[in-house]
């Protein structure tokens, strides 16, 4: 019964939310003259041939991964009460510097690429573990500090980019670094199409994915099976009870912010090793912002960031279709701003509604909160950096 | 909250299933201009309403349609322009040619795109196709920017009256580097000792720079406070700080790609004493009329410079109308081959 009632109380919020943002969104359409139900179907229309169909599950899915790792990047930290405003910088410097090396140097396929991924992650981490750093030992806030890491990052990566790493000639308009040589690339699956018994896309699915759902698996592992997802949890619920039972709270910030930075590292990478093969100045920026979005609308968990990364990534798809139905691209935008601020805010009304209850039936003291992330008040401001 | 969202993409995904598919298709005319003019217009980030470089490429358009008939389909690309490919992709797809890419982002994805639709004729505006690499069905609409911002620098240098100007670059790539070398060799033309302060707004590869006017304002507030009288901003959107400086510095500044004194305020109209031109629209219609008639080559380069009117002043306001003789001095020198200006500072 407990655990229906609880179901129901967690797809009540989201329900919710999506109304929410459905309502406003729709209103917004009707704002500026045109029909929602034309943008509706523009979402959901993904095109004639089956190899169009397929193109936009290609479009979606190669959208979805790196908002995935984005995603995953902030949530860890999230669950332990940290926020990590630094993915950005953290993925711009390893994706720069991942680049850097793997045009370097020549290996065998499979250990080319896996070297390129650990340079990645290694600097993604470093980058993250100078937070925690400056955490544990002078009580800097992460948010501060992580804020400021991603101005240097964004300077250094560009001095990089154009200094000691410029691959490209002089004059050319894309200031890039060397090529990644055939064997540090990683394969497009497109061979999944196949046998699915699906038609064949245009473009290549970013074999990434693959990546992208092992390291799914294992954060979520981590999390929720060992010792260490434990007293992560359990110092996000609850520093002092934390410290109370034996935990370090100053190592937990470390090994957490390595982690989340180390998954930071990865973000670049579906599109580095599977489509440009060097990072140059047109090389996507602000997905560590969209992380935030991301993780916050997934609740912090593995699953849940995946679907919230596969909507964002179906809505984002639609952004070029809606323009050719005369309907401006910004309408994306606006959906998904106000799905995840619904979200939030239902995820708040739900909460007190489940502690109410809680306290109503037993006529106790709240119980702990499930998956708590930050105070609340962190949470909306999380969304407005996002936004910025 | 999981399982809500995956019974929301669940339903989603249904939807897809038996989304109808009423939508109109273009694929029927593909190719060649036997019909009605399709154009597609592919636009840098910025997109529409930045009235600078897309407002223009738009306006070329306009004038190729008004003239020859069709119609035109414009595209943006999302705020991280990480879907420029599929921008190009679904223009040609949809069977819009010409598909003209603005900017030198495109440099990569068109190369990538256009040799998959080898009966559509591609265009990048600020972007190089001289060695063909994109492929034989794309043109480069090239600008001497050098040569228009040379003009500036002299307008500056023989308008200045404390031997000190500024150049504001929106973001430090190659192509704004034109401007500034450009400027700075303009100016010291005219006074070799002058001072040209120099800043950019972002470094390569953060393209935060043309899209930020308080930094804008920010940088020329410091420069007028260092003695410039004048600022010339090749900064995009983020010019329209650089002239709100000037308006309360009660200075002066130069704008960029359009005549900004038309469509700027009356107060900053007292402070925009000439702009650099980068006329967009006239390469853009020329070549669309040029496809009309069957005339694009394709990996080849039309390069838009003073001989052609591609680049130059603007004399809106009348500010420069007392040097005009002088420039236009200058002006012959360089198509005469007297002067070679840099394109690099």
């Amino acid at each position: 019964m407990t655990a229906l009632r609880r179901i129901g109380t967690s797809l009540a919020a989201p329900a919710l939310a999506v109304v929410v943002a459905v309502v406003i969104t729709t209103l917004v359409i009707l704002l500026i003259g045109q029909n929602p139900l034309t943008a509706l179907q523009v979402l959901v229309d993904f095109g004639e041939t089956p190899a169009q169909q397929t193109q936009a599950i290609v479009v979606i899915l190669n959208r979805a991964v790196p908002l995935f790792l984005a995603g995953l990047a902030v949530s860890v930290a999230f669950r332990m009460g940290l926020f990590n405003i630094g993915v950005e910088g953290q993925y711009r410097m390893a994706t720069v510097i991942a680049a850097g090396v793997g045009a370097a140097v020549v290996l065998p396929a499979p250990l080319h690429v896996l070297l390129i991924m650990v340079v990645a992650m290694a600097v993604g981490a470093l980058w993250a573990g100078i937070v925690a750093v400056l955490k544990v030992t002078r009580g800097v806030s992460e948010v501060i500090s992580s804020i400021m890491l991603n101005f240097i990052a964004l300077g250094t990566a560009s001095y990089l980019l154009t200094g000691p790493l410029r691959g490209s000639p002089e004059g050319a308009a894309i200031i890039t670094t060397k090529e990644i040589p055939e064997s540090g690339r990683f394969p497009a699956i497109n061979g999944l199409f196949d046998v699915l018994g699906l038609a064949q896309p245009r473009g290549q699915l970013f074999g990434f994915l693959v990546v992208a759902v092992l390291v799914g698996i294992a954060v979520s592992v981590l999390l929720k099976r060992t010792r260490f997802g434990f007293d992560l949890r359990a110092t996000g619920l609850s520093p002092s009870a934390a410290t109370a039972s034996g935990i370090d709270a100053r190592r937990m910030v470390i090994k957490t912010m390595l982690i989340s930075g180390a998954v930071a590292g990865l973000i670049g990478l579906p599109d580095l090793l599977g489509r440009t093969h060097s990072f140059g100045t047109e090389f996507t920026a602000g997905l560590g912002f969209l992380g935030i979005a991301v993780a916050l609308l997934g609740r912090n968990s593995p699953i849940g960031i995946a679907f919230a990364a596969l909507l964002f990534a179906f809505l984002d798809r639609a952004a070029v279709p809606l323009q050719f139905a005369d309907i401006p691209a910004s309408v994306v935008t606006i959906i998904q701003g106000t799905i995840v601020l619904s979200v939030v805010v239902a995820n708040e009304i739900a909460r007190q509604l489940t502690r109410r209850r809680a306290e109503h039936s037993t006529g106790q003291a709240a119980p702990p909160v499930q998956e708590p992330a930050g105070p609340a008040g962190t949470r909306i401001d999380a969304r407005q950096e996002a936004g910025a | 909250m999981t399982k809500a969202a995956a019974l929301l993409l669940a339903g989603s995904l249904a939807l897809v299933a038996c989304a109808s598919d009423e939508k109109d298709s273009g694929a029927g005319s593909k190719g060649g201009s036997d019909g009605d003019l399709k154009i597609g217009l592919a636009f840098d980030t910025g997109g529409r309403g930045d009235q600078s470089f897309n407002d223009s490429a738009v306006a070329g358009v306009e004038k190729a349609i008004k003239d020859l008939g069709g119609k035109v389909q414009e595209l943006s690309p999302n705020d991280d322009a990480s879907n420029r490919a599929e921008l190009l992709t679904q223009l040609a797809e949809a069977g819009y040619n010409p598909v003209i890419a603005v900017g030198f982002n495109y440099d990569d994805v068109i190369a990538e795109v256009a040799p998959q639709f080898p009966d559509t004729t591609f265009a990048q505006v600020d972007g190089s196709n001289a060695d063909g690499k994109k492929g034989d069905n794309v043109t480069g609409l090239l600008f001497a920017e050098e040569q228009g911002s040379f003009l500036a620098g002299v307008a500056a240098a023989l308008k200045t009256e404390t031997n000190n100007v500024g150049f504001v670059g929106g973001v430090q790539s190659p192509l704004i580097e034109k401007f500034q070398a450009g400027f700075q060799a303009g100016a010291k033309a005219v006074k070799p000792d002058i001072q040209v302060q120099v800043q950019y707004l972002s470094p390569a590869g953060d393209f935060s720079g043309f899209g930020d006017p308080q930094k804008g304002k920010l940088v020329a507030q410091g420069m007028y406070q260092n003695g410039a009288d004048i600022v010339f901003h090749a900064a995009g959107g983020s010019g329209k700080g650089v002239f709100e400086a000037a308006v309360e510095a009660g200075k002066r500044a130069i704008g960029v790609d359009s005549d900004q004194y038309l469509t700027a305020s009356p107060d900053q109209q007292a402070v925009i004493m000439t702009s650099m031109l980068k006329r967009v629209d006239n390469a853009v219609e020329n070549f669309i009329k040029a496809y009309a008639e069957g005339d694009v080559e394709g990996a080849t380069d039309i390069v838009n410079d003073l001989s052609t009117g591609g680049v130059g002043l603007a004399t809106s306001g009348g500010y420069i109308d007392d040097i005009a003789d002088q420039i236009k001095d200058f002006e012959k020198k360089i198509l005469d081959g007297d002067i070679t200006v840099p394109t690099k500072p």
